[in-house]
């Protein structure tokens, strides 16, 4: 039995080894409600204290900006919907690439009176410069724009999209989902610059599924969507997850670690990159600045299910297309946007390297992709 | 040799069994996978456990797995079924009913409804915290969409006449929720019998881990919801979010070993509960709240008159118990539940929540038995109140100068 390569680290990553042992304490002794005026609660509520402040440390963030979530899409949809409840329906923008978990809420308030504008973005996936300005002129109230795509891995840069529409007195949210871990994300210099909410999730950073943060400008208000009993600073009820809040913390005590391990990434990344152009690959997204971590590809006719069902077949699992969305067969959104033709799209298999991978496992996946590239292709020479 | 403090607070939450513990860490660590990934074997491992543990928990109360919605927890299943219903249904009626003694996640999301322009009616409790039927027929209307009643209360103990109310919702077409984050694994739960639409469950009170619950919605005749989170359409567009693998795994987990042991583990918490309650009963001016046969065995909810409720628990740390609700002790507002029962704000200040679980022991209840006797002894010794109550004066009539 061989243990296949993880190479799907975008759709959720291993929990690293201190976090497991951070939170093992939480799901056996430590087992309080942190609403319990005894020990038992008392140290839960300590425990979640000391993790908002290792969330918030990660970020540049201050701890009462930290509020906590189920997941990162909870948290999306706490911030578009709750924010756009505290403001008269108005005009709602959110890029054409955004995760669902932004685009959907941001649809749902079509039905409220908002119009929603869709974000434009070029051939490489970042924000077309022209669309966001003439969208700026028509004074939008709420503005959406992620940090990093969990697609294509290409980077906006948030900063200067936040201090153009600044003028125009938008909130400015970005889901920072995929940018932690993997390039440095400071909250307090760009709130300084207009960014008024920031999402993060654990299991994208070695942290435990079933826990996620919104780190809120407390001067921005933000209506709860999950009522009953006021639990973080009434903004999100319901009793807390203490073993996964402990391991986000804990996990965003080891974000410096990370970083200083991007360099290694981004050389597998490099490597991964130039076996597949001598393939003959399209690398979308390849003229952007892009997350150390994504190469996003497509092989001439060569279906993405397919192919990554081979892989996965050979050893190596992937994605074809955002885990999120893989239940639905149609062609990636992201791409789409960026103009790839449906065919060409059809064909994308994303590769997401974490901080284990190594340089011979990305060897050896070329390898790999070369002779099962030679199999399909025989194989479409045959059907024709 | 006793563990101090003793946990007597199992209403707020419980410990994870250690079985149950065992079987999630597998889902920590090595089986990692994101359950929506679906082209690789990481994500088809977590995806069978998923389904593994959604069978779990349909069969704990007699649901077909395809029932299950997975979410955070209890209070948000109560905010998904009853924003989700009345908004679905808003077109039928803007009427709905609950009762007083709900939990937070009820009342403060019917809250949220009535500043949208719903219509909530909120019942009152008799005395022994149960509805009265008839008044609960009496505020039917012809515009009731939806009807939410817990099944137990996490204060006192009261189990609701489900059954009963799920027969009048049916007849009448009104959407009947029910949030039974307290009932699980101590009532048998048979919604194959049951006529309820909707109900909220969580694994945190059943000896599973917090942060993951669910919400049962009915297909035959099949219930409509409109979604609260929206994103990648995960539990058939129920409620987007990627799934806590290890969470669900101890909530299946969880509610297995529930559906084994819940009949013998029952009977020997009855008898500790008996043992306690037995044990104070010797204590004068002590008021049992809520009806003590309607009541699922753990709990006892007890008044002890002239002590301040504060300083009794300041008293007997070594205890660990609630003086009200978890989620509401944050407040030093006399619990709302005592108050619908009718307890004056004395009594319900006065009150002691004691819920009992899967790993008291009789020696535990013994040490609180004698520990309680000392301490009211002594609390009470100190207070001048108890010191004109047993003078003879009624307090009721005293005038108390102000300040």
């Amino acid at each position: 039995m061989f243990a296949p390569v993880y190479f799907d680290h975008n759709a959720t990553t291993p929990l690293e080894p201190a976090v497991f042992d951070a939170m093992l304490p939480w799901l056996t002794g430590h087992f309080g409600n942190a609403s319990s005026r005894h020990d038992y609660g008392r140290a839960a509520r300590r425990a979640i204290d000391e993790a908002r402040s290792q969330v918030a440390a990660a970020v540049g963030a201050h701890p009462t900006e930290v509020v906590f979530t189920s997941g990162g899409s909870e948290a999306n949809n706490l911030l578009i919907k709750g924010a756009a409840s505290c403001l008269t329906p108005g005009l709602l923008a959110v890029s054409a690439i955004e995760h669902p978990c932004v685009i959907k809420p941001a649809e749902q308030l079509t039905r409220r009176g908002w119009r929603l504008h869709k974000i434009a973005v070029d051939a490489q996936g970042r924000i077309d410069i022209d669309d966001y300005q003439a969208l700026l002129a028509q004074r939008p109230k709420l503005v959406s724009v992620m940090l990093a795509n969990n697609e294509t891995g290409v980077l906006q840069d948030v900063a200067s999209l936040a201090t153009q529409s600044r003028a125009t007195g938008a909130l400015f949210h970005t889901d920072a989902v995929q940018a932690i871990g993997k390039v440095a994300v400071d909250f307090r210099r760009l709130n300084a610059v207009g960014v008024t909410a920031l999402t993060l999730s654990a299991h994208k950073i070695g942290g435990p599924q079933g826990a996620a943060a919104l780190v809120l400008d407390k001067r921005v208000e933000v209506e709860p969507q999950i009522a009953g009993g006021g639990h973080e600073r009434g903004l999100r009820s319901g009793t807390e997850n203490v073993a996964a809040i402990v391991g986000f913390g804990a996990a965003c005590e080891l974000l410096e670690q990370r970083l200083t391990a991007a360099p290694r990434l981004i050389g597998l990344r490099l490597q991964l990159e130039s076996g597949l152009r001598t393939m003959g690959a399209t690398l979308f997204g390849e003229a952007a600045e892009r997350l150390p971590n994504t190469v996003c590809f497509a092989l001439p006719e060569v279906d993405g299910e397919t192919l990554v069902g081979q892989l996965d077949r050979a050893g190596f699992a992937l994605a074809s297309g955002a885990a999120c969305s893989s239940a639905n067969p149609e062609p990636s959104h992201v791409l789409r946007a960026m103009g790839v033709p449906a065919e060409l799209a059809r064909g994308a298999v994303r590769v997401s390297l974490g901080y284990a991978n190594t340089a011979a496992q990305v060897a050896d996946f070329l390898t790999t992709l070369q002779s099962t590239l030679c199999q399909l292709q025989r194989l479409t020479a045959m059907a024709v | 040799m006793l563990n101090l403090p003793i946990y007597l607070d199992y209403s707020a939450t419980t410990p994870v069994d250690p079985r149950v513990a065992e079987k999630m860490i597998p889902y920590l660590c090595e089986k990692f996978g994101n359950p929506a990934s679906r082209s690789h074997a990481f994500g088809w491992e977590a995806e069978a456990a998923v389904e593994e543990a959604r069978d779990n928990v349909a069969k704990l109360i007699g649901a077909d797995p395809k029932e299950i919605i997975w979410t955070s927890g209890a209070t948000e299943s109560d905010n998904l079924a009853i924003k989700g219903a009345a908004h679905f249904y808003s077109g039928k009626g803007k009427h709905l009913i609950t009762v007083k003694t709900e939990h937070k996640a009820v009342l403060d999301t019917c809250r949220e409804l009535e500043r949208e322009g719903f219509e909530v009616t909120y019942l009152d409790v008799k005395e022994d915290g149960l509805i009265d039927l008839e008044v609960f027929k009496a505020a039917l209307r012809p515009d009731t969409i939806l009807v939410s009643v817990m099944y137990v209360n996490n204060e006192i103990g009261v189990i609701q006449p489900i059954a009963e109310i799920g027969e009048i919702c049916r007849d009448k077409g009104i959407i009947f929720h029910v949030d039974a984050a307290q009932a699980t694994g101590k009532v048998d739960i048979d919604l194959a019998k049951l006529k309820v639409d909707l109900m909220s469950l969580c694994a945190h009170k059943t000896y599973g881990p917090k942060g993951i619950g669910a919400l049962y919605v009915r297909r035959k005749p099949r219930v409509r919801l409109e979604a609260q989170m929206h994103g990648g359409g995960h539990e058939r567009g129920f409620r987007s979010g990627t799934l806590a693998t290890h969470q669900i795994v101890g909530m299946g987990e969880a509610f297995r070993l529930a559906r084994e042991e819940m009949a013998v583990e029952n009977e020997r918490i009855r008898a500790l509960r008996d043992r306690l309650l037995k044990g104070l009963s010797d204590i004068d001016q002590v008021y049992i709240n809520g009806d003590l046969t309607q009541r699922v065995a753990h709990n006892l909810n007890i008044s002890f008159a002239y002590i301040e409720g504060e300083s009794m628990l300041m008293a007997i740390k070594d205890l660990a118990v609630s003086s009200g609700s978890a989620c509401t002790s944050a407040s030093l507002e006399p619990s709302y539940v005592l108050r619908a029962l009718g307890r004056d704000d004395e009594l319900a200040h006065s009150s002691i929540r004691f819920t009992l679980g899967r790993f008291n022991s009789e020696e535990e209840i013994d040490y609180a038995v004698k520990l309680l006797h000392e301490k009211i002894g002594k609390l009470r010794e100190l207070s001048p109140l108890w010191e004109m109550f047993k003078d003879g004066v009624d307090l009721g009539s005293v005038q108390w100068a102000a300040h």
